[in-house]
């Protein structure tokens, strides 16, 4: 409840904020909030397993953000950075059907 | 999966649901807050930058294209500026005016309203016989303008675009006006040109001499063409705009 209550809250502050995304922080944003994203629907599933760990959750996270911008950087700098984005993405994308997957099994039980 | 687990992940669902404040929950609140303000801060750059979606061939061929029109402008602006400095200086009204002035001089000859003088031919037909006919008068005029000549006079009558010849009761009528032999021309041009063309073997003169009459040509160096073609206000015609 409450974290859905933060990510409602973050939503409304990015509205009312408009913060200025920086141009150099641009791609790293994107696939950071899609990794986060995947850790979030990751957390959600381990909740309903019964195995939720907050500090499992909150390492995963970031784990997940600073791993998805170190490959996008490392792309960047080798030159196939929107290449590697897009591979980043789909294995990134994956994940997340799994992990809905697993959700919906858990839930529907189909 | 069996009927038990699920609901004990209902179970589970209502519990995470529910607002409790254990330390885990504000951390994931706190990670979520984050996400959520990440998330609209990236949607909203995208949505703001609309050739960052562009592929790059696209973005090429754009810019090719705004770096041609920023060239034509650019030649178009050095053109004007080059047009404007022109008339800004002070000599060059002078220059427009002289060239205006010119050309008014030319349409002025060619329209026959002033008296002009130069060099020229002056051509005397005599014919006792009276077998002139308007052929000949009109094989001359068109044998003075082929050979050069800028301004024409049959008798007192200046022959312009509009000239028009009869014989009346053989009288020779010009532009409605009679010229009582021997008929007198006067062209200017270059003399020698003029008198050369009139003499074309199966031309005017020769034509002139089978008719029973006779010619004399003179070239002088200067001549004056001094009869007027008082224009009259055109009353179909219209310059197209």
């Amino acid at each position: 409840m409450i974290p859905v209550l933060g990510l409602v809250v973050g939503v409304v502050l990015g509205l009312l904020l408009q913060p200025e995304v920086p141009l150099w922080l641009e791609p790293y944003l994107a696939i950071a909030v899609i990794a986060a994203l995947d850790a979030v629907f990751g957390g959600v599933r381990a909740g309903l397993e019964g195995v939720f760990n907050d500090r499992i959750f909150v390492i995963s996270i970031a784990s997940n953000v600073v791993v998805a911008a170190l490959i996008v950087f490392l792309g960047i700098q080798l030159g196939v950075g929107a290449q590697l984005s897009t591979g980043v993405v789909v294995v990134l994308g994956l994940r997340i059907f799994s992990n809905v997957a697993a959700i919906r099994r858990h839930l529907l039980g189909a | 999966m069996s009927a038990p687990v699920r609901a004990a992940a209902w179970r589970r669902l209502k519990r995470l649901g529910g607002p409790r404040l254990t330390r885990g929950n504000l951390l994931a609140a706190g990670v979520t807050l984050l996400l959520g303000v990440a998330l609209v801060a990236q949607v909203q750059s995208t949505a703001a930058s609309d050739l960052e979606e562009l592929r790059e061939e696209d973005l090429i061929a754009l810019l090719d294209d705004v770096t041609n029109r920023a060239d034509k402008l650019e030649a178009e602006v050095r053109r004007l500026e080059q047009d404007k400095a022109r008339l800004e200086a002070g000599g060059d009204d002078d220059a427009a005016a002289r060239a205006a002035e010119r050309r008014l001089e030319s349409y002025q000859i060619l329209a026959g309203t002033v008296p002009v003088s130069g060099p020229g031919v002056e051509v005397v037909v005599r014919d006792p016989e009276r077998e002139l006919n308007t052929t000949i008068v009109i094989d001359v005029i068109q044998e003075l303008r082929d050979g050069g000549s800028e301004a024409i006079q049959i008798g007192e009558v200046r022959v312009v675009a509009s000239t028009w010849v009869e014989m009346r009761r053989d009288t020779l009528v010009v532009d409605g006006t009679s010229v009582s032999a021997p008929y007198e021309v006067l062209a200017i041009g270059d003399p020698h040109t003029l008198a050369g063309a009139l003499a074309i073997p199966g031309g005017f003169i020769d034509n002139v001499r089978r008719s029973g009459g006779s010619v004399d040509v003179v070239e002088r160096p200067d001549m004056v063409v001094d009869a007027l073609h008082e224009p009259s206000p055109h009353q179909y015609a219209r310059p197209v705009p």
